[in-house]
């Protein structure tokens, strides 16, 4: 196995890194950390976080990257992610061509063979799933039965296993009567609601584990392949494109809002013409016109862009960046109105009057007294990220048809709503998927708002 | 105020012209017309040739900025720059690189993209206000938490799903409408009802919450009181109090997607196939006909343009202390 690193990858775990640096200057900042405190107190923000941290960390996991090589005894030259090692068996299994979710036969009939010569129109068994079944007919329901009691059982136990830790953990850090308090949701921090969270995300990985070596948890796609494969798979360019963007905004709102408003005058004009300029541009058209000249550009360095993967890869990151340019300008607004405010403040003054450079003014009094607007901007901007993902997936200007994407699985899955019977499961994935990653966001943003928003602290 | 339209409209000349010049670096500068010549002929085995004459009938196959094989102006006159840049500044559109007249598509192409848009903005503004008035009279109430969680709820869904669900629903399961098409005249209502429905659906959620604030952020002000004090009903300090002084905000966000409705909705109208202007851009994109997307992230930006200066007179009718200078 060789490591591989794509420019995605590196950029991502670049930003959790940066995310793990922000966490130290909350803690060692009482203002931020008595913030953030607000944020995590409210049940459901704190909620959303755990499973917004689950989406994070499965992203993740599919952010390290390596190639298989000659040594390995299977697939040598195929490019896989961790999470492809823990979804091995989902991965492989693949059928022929749609199935419904737990179903042991395909959906569409074929020509069969039976055993005395005589050809029969029926549905065929299939290759993976409900394979152990000997007489499906009798067996599929106990079969399946069995193991989804299985799954609930061990996710309790996971549970149980996981509630007891913190239960310990808590009462180490020097509670009293710690499960009646949490019971009764009177604790600091919604234990209650983060262990109900907790419960229910162990339940369906419990499921998941007992279930999908023997059945297809949501079916299989067109070609057979595992569709909550798919839908876990998506997960990574969903989030990726939330938080990509983002770093490609901040650098451009931030230096540009903060210089405008401090130091008035032609940059203030120059950097209000740049914006106006870049949002009279209607967002779609310039991500049209941006992806129509990336296509030519790979298309006129085929050699460099020869791997389906890195092909995929610097799709992506041209979508981030693209999407960056777009949403920068209504940062950038913000921070100068704000900037304006602060540079007529007498701390800024004073500092003027001592003689402090303008950068240092700028790095120590304006920035970090800006810093709510970006907070409040990212979480916010992350969501509709997310949408916009799958609706320019679908028209054909987002990620590249080979990504995994929640856009890419509705656009395939689309026309298969006219088929009788309904092929469903493939959309309603996507869209469970989605919805729990973007209702999430917005829950925490909602948190994240109230919680930063001065205005809305007076109140 | 006449005199600051004009300085508007002046303003906008350099907005353009950058604009203008973008586009122009990112279809000519960043690839060269050889690039795109040999992506529409597919990458293989083209000649020089064929390039040439790809070229020459797209009008391609001048300079880009500069001809110095000639005199005078025409040697600014007969470049690139000149013939599909410069004169999208008059509305010449010129020919699209399958060499029909855009000018005149986008005049046959926008009124389908009204029939659609202008009811979406008009019926989901009404529909939108009247649920956030009642949500934010019903302030703190069990009534105000469904409805806002409601609202989170529908914004969190995709627009895909709501053309998917609606699509099946209507077109599937109750055989209602067709699903897709459009047809000139009033037969066209058939096929307009369902792209507006869910149109205003697929708004709902964060249209609404995003009112119910702004109306939240105006009952906590003195006049309300005052109204409340007066002995005005809570419904008529609602309606003629508080919703006239939220106008403002309001105004902000429609105004200046009005001209941009002629563009109508991209993702809408490819789905229920309806030939607008949204949809002529898809296929544009898909069949890579240059020509077009440059004419309309043009188009766009004016109507952009042209919506932000509308606001700005919104505001002196909205709120007669606004003064424009």
């Amino acid at each position: 196995m060789d490591l591989i690193i794509l420019k995605t990858d590196l950029l991502f775990l670049l930003v959790l890194a940066g995310v793990v640096g922000y966490m130290f200057i909350v803690l060692r900042d009482d203002n931020l950390t008595s913030t953030w405190k607000k944020v995590f107190q409210r049940p459901l923000a704190a909620s959303a976080a755990l499973i917004f941290t689950f989406y994070i960390l499965i992203a993740a996991l599919d952010s390290i990257h390596f190639k298989l090589t000659a040594l390995d005894t299977v697939g040598s030259g195929e490019i896989l992610s961790v999470l492809d090692l823990v979804l091995w068996d989902v991965k492989g299994n693949v059928e022929k061509t749609y199935s419904a979710p737990l179903a042991y036969r395909s959906f569409s009939k074929e020509n069969l063979q039976l055993e005395n010569g005589k050809i029969v129109r029926d549905y065929p068994r299939l290759l993976y799933g409900g394979a152990h079944l000997i007489d499906p007919e009798k067996n599929h329901h106990s079969d399946l039965s069995r193991l989804i009691v299985m799954g609930l059982m061990l996710g309790v136990a996971l549970w149980l296993g996981a509630s007891g830790v913190l239960l310990v953990l808590l009462k180490f850090l020097g509670g009293a009567n710690v499960a009646r308090v949490i019971i009764k949701g009177e604790s600091i921090y919604p234990f209650r609601s983060i262990l109900l969270t907790l419960g229910l995300v162990f339940l369906l990985v419990g499921l998941f584990i007992s279930l999908s070596p023997h059945y297809h948890l949501l079916g299989t796609d067109k070609v057979g392949n595992d569709v909550l494969y798919q839908g876990i798979k998506s997960i990574r360019t969903g989030v990726l494109i939330g938080t990509l963007t983002t770093i490609v905004i901040l650098p451009f709102a931030l230096f540009l809002g903060i210089c405008a408003g401090y130091f008035r005058g032609w940059v203030d004009d120059l950097v209000q013409f740049l914006y106006t300029t870049l949002s009279s541009i209607p967002g779609v058209l310039l991500i049209a016109a941006s992806a129509l000249m990336l296509e030519v550009y790979m298309a006129k360095h085929a050699d460099t862009y020869s791997s389906l993967v890195v092909r995929a890869d610097v799709r992506l990151l041209a979508l981030c960046l693209i999407l960056g340019v777009t949403a920068w300008t209504g940062l950038c607004r913000y921070l100068r109105a704000e900037t304006l405010k602060l540079r007529e403040m007498d701390y800024v003054n004073a500092a003027k009057a001592f003689g402090t450079p303008a950068r240092t003014i700028l790095a120590r009094h304006v920035t970090p007294n800006v810093m709510h607007i970006v907070m409040i901007a990212i979480v916010l901007d992350f969501s509709g990220l997310v949408l916009a993902e799958a609706a320019l997936t679908y028209i054909d200007i987002g990620v590249d048809q080979s990504t995994e994407s929640w856009g890419n699985m509705i656009n395939g899955a689309r026309l298969e709503l006219a088929r009788e019977p309904v092929v469903w499961w493939s959309l309603l994935t996507a869209f469970l998927f989605m919805l729990v990653l973007v209702l999430a966001a917005n829950i925490f943003a909602d948190a994240v708002r109230d919680a930063f928003d001065p205005r809305i602290k007076d109140r | 105020m006449l005199i600051y339209i004009l300085r508007r409209f002046l303003y906008a000349i350099p907005i353009l012209l950058t604009v203008n010049v973008l586009t122009f670096i990112l279809f000519f500068v960043v690839n060269s017309p050889d690039d795109m010549a040999r992506l529409h002929l597919g990458h293989k085995h083209v000649t020089q040739e064929s390039i040439e004459k790809w070229k020459a009938s797209r009008g391609y196959d001048k300079p880009l900025l500069w001809n110095i094989d000639e005199d005078g102006l025409t040697k600014a006159k007969k470049t690139i720059f000149y013939d599909h840049t410069v004169k999208l500044f008059f509305f010449e559109f010129g020919q699209s690189d399958s060499g029909r007249d855009i000018g005149f598509d986008i005049t046959q192409r926008m009124w389908p993209s009204l029939a659609i848009a202008v009811p979406v903005l008009l019926i989901g503004l009404m529909v939108t206000l009247t649920l956030a008035l009642i949500i934010s009279f019903f302030r703190a109430t069990y009534i105000d938490t469904f409805g806002v969680v409601i609202c989170v709820v529908m914004m969190s869904v995709s627009g895909l799903f709501y053309i998917i669900g609606g699509q099946y629903l209507a077109g599937k399961l109750l055989r209602l409408v067709p699903i897709s098409g459009y047809e000139e005249g009033l037969i066209s209502i058939k096929f307009v009802i369902l792209p507006v429905i869910i149109g205003v659906l697929s708004g709902l959620g964060s249209s609404t919450r995003w009112y119910r604030t702004i109306f939240l952020e105006e009952i906590n002000k003195d006049y309300v009181r005052t109204a409340r004090a007066k002995g005005l009903s809570d419904a008529m300090v609602m309606y003629s109090h508080v919703l006239r002084n939220a106008l403002i905000p309001i105004l902000t966000g429609v105004v200046v997607v009005l001209p941009s409705l002629f563009l109508g909705s991209l993702i809408t109208e490819a789905f229920f196939g309806i030939p607008g202007l949204g949809s002529y851009t898809i296929e544009a994109i898909q069949s890579q006909d240059f020509a077009i997307v440059r004419s309309m992230v043009f188009l766009g930006s004016v109507l952009y343009i042209l919506g932000l200066i509308l606001t700005d007179i919104s505001y002196t009718v909205a709120d007669p202390r606004v003064r424009l200078n």
